[in-house]
């Protein structure tokens, strides 16, 4: 091969400069994200009966399909009701059934969404409660 | 048996040319097997699906004169545009309206009677969406974001619709409204109907005779605003309430003659 070490250093300069991202972030993993769902509303019932329209893991894996879904029910098929896999009958609607309970859009939803890099656009039309700031340091307490 | 090219081609051209091969020939001798086996249904076209007589079809009925009593139209106007988070931009250009007033001339322009009675002339008349059994808006939308629902109401389905405005350029009663501006720029943040979406920049919007009250047993905004004007009911019924006075009074709807079948009436 002629001239190998020319060869060589430039390789080892493309390799860093191509993989500068990784090293550059390396050990910086950003924390997962803690969502809070200490909101009023959800004070308000007693420990044991908190819960949503499905189980834990059912809406974390799942909300996006649900809520597109609910979408589709209530706007175009006109069916407001929701009957979950216990039974249970909900009111379809995003601002008056999930948004009632999960007051808390920064801390809630915006969470986990900055950490995926997704952004829904719910909100664009979708009304957030306002988040008084007062409030916000006897929720940060922890 | 042989057969070389040339002939084949030859025996293949000429009985094409009298219509003995290819999808002519299946027509004269095994007519509309073809066409059925194309469509994959195997024994003949079937019949197109008629739809059912419908059980609801939602009309509102209006009468003019109490409308003219002083403060109604407002009041109307401020139920429903309250209610539906519509934003005033305070100008005409860009103006959002669900439910809004114009004069006889604009109202019923067209096919205005010219001999019309002058009181009635002079009235101020509610204008709002149709809500057309045959809704020209329907058909040119090319999302499907708006759609005509199975008890009459013309939905819009904000998610879907991409702002091209077809549907204001086919709608014979300027009932839709574009958003050039976000909405929430001439809203006030304290008045919002929480339990209500607002629109974002860039989708048209209408009057959904308050399918969302509906759902919950009430009725529209509107209606509700000024019972004495606006009767609210199902036209499909003839006992409802609107079919009995539209069976005592007389009334007039705007633009019969595009056969687009509007389902609010003014009462003369």
């Amino acid at each position: 091969m002629y001239d190998a070490w020319k060869i060589l250093v430039g390789l080892a300069i493309f390799l860093g400069l191509f993989t500068f991202a990784f090293w550059m972030n390396a050990g910086k993993a950003a924390p997962v994200p803690e969502v809070k769902i200490d909101t009023p509303e959800i004070k308000k019932m007693p420990e044991p009966e908190r819960k949503c329209v499905e189980d834990k893991h059912f809406m974390r894996t799942t909300h996006m399909q649900l809520i597109n879904h609910w979408r589709d029910q209530a706007l175009r098929d006109g069916n407001r009701e929701y009957v979950n896999k216990k039974g249970e009958k909900y009111v379809i609607s995003l601002q008056n059934t999930c948004i009632k309970c999960h007051s808390n859009k920064k801390e809630f939803c915006d969470k986990c969404h900055d950490y995926a890099g997704v952004s829904p656009y719910c909100w664009d039309c979708h009304i957030v409660p306002p988040e008084e700031p007062k409030e916000e340091p006897k929720g940060n307490e922890l | 048996m042989s057969m070389n090219r040339r002939e084949f081609i030859k025996i293949t051209g000429l009985s094409t040319l009298f219509g003995l091969a290819g999808k002519g020939a299946f027509e004269l001798l095994r007519p509309g097997v073809l066409d059925a086996a194309e469509h994959g249904h195997g024994h003949g076209a079937p019949a197109p699906e008629e739809p059912a007589e419908a059980a609801i079809r939602w009309g509102m009925t209006i009468d003019v004169e109490k409308c003219s009593e002083p403060g109604v139209v407002e009041r109307c106007i401020k139920a429903c545009h309250s209610v539906h988070n519509v934003p005033d931009f305070g100008d005409t250009k860009n103006q959002v309206k669900w439910l809004w007033e114009d004069d006889y001339e604009h109202t019923f322009a067209g096919n205005e009677n010219e001999f019309m009675a002058d009181h009635v002339k002079a009235l101020p008349f509610l204008c709002l969406c149709n809500h057309c059994d045959e809704p020209p808006c329907v058909r040119v939308c090319p999302t499907k974001a708006t759609f005509r629902r199975p008890d009459g109401i013309v939905a819009m389905d904000y998610h879907r619709c991409i702002g091209c405005r077809f549907c204001m350029a086919a709608c014979p009663y300027g009932s839709r409204s574009f958003n050039w501006f976000d909405p929430r720029d001439a809203l006030n943040q304290k008045e919002y109907n929480m339990e209500f979406p607002t629109r974002m920049r860039g989708v048209v919007e209408k009057c959904n005779f308050c399918v969302e009250r509906l759902a919950k047993g009430q009725m529209p905004a509107c209606v509700e605003a000024a019972p004495q004007a606006l009767a609210f009911g199902n036209l499909a019924d003839p006992d409802s309430n609107v079919r009995q006075i539209l069976r005592k009074r007389s009334s007039m709807r705007r633009k019969l003659e595009l056969g687009s079948k509007p389902s609010v009436f003014y009462l003369v």
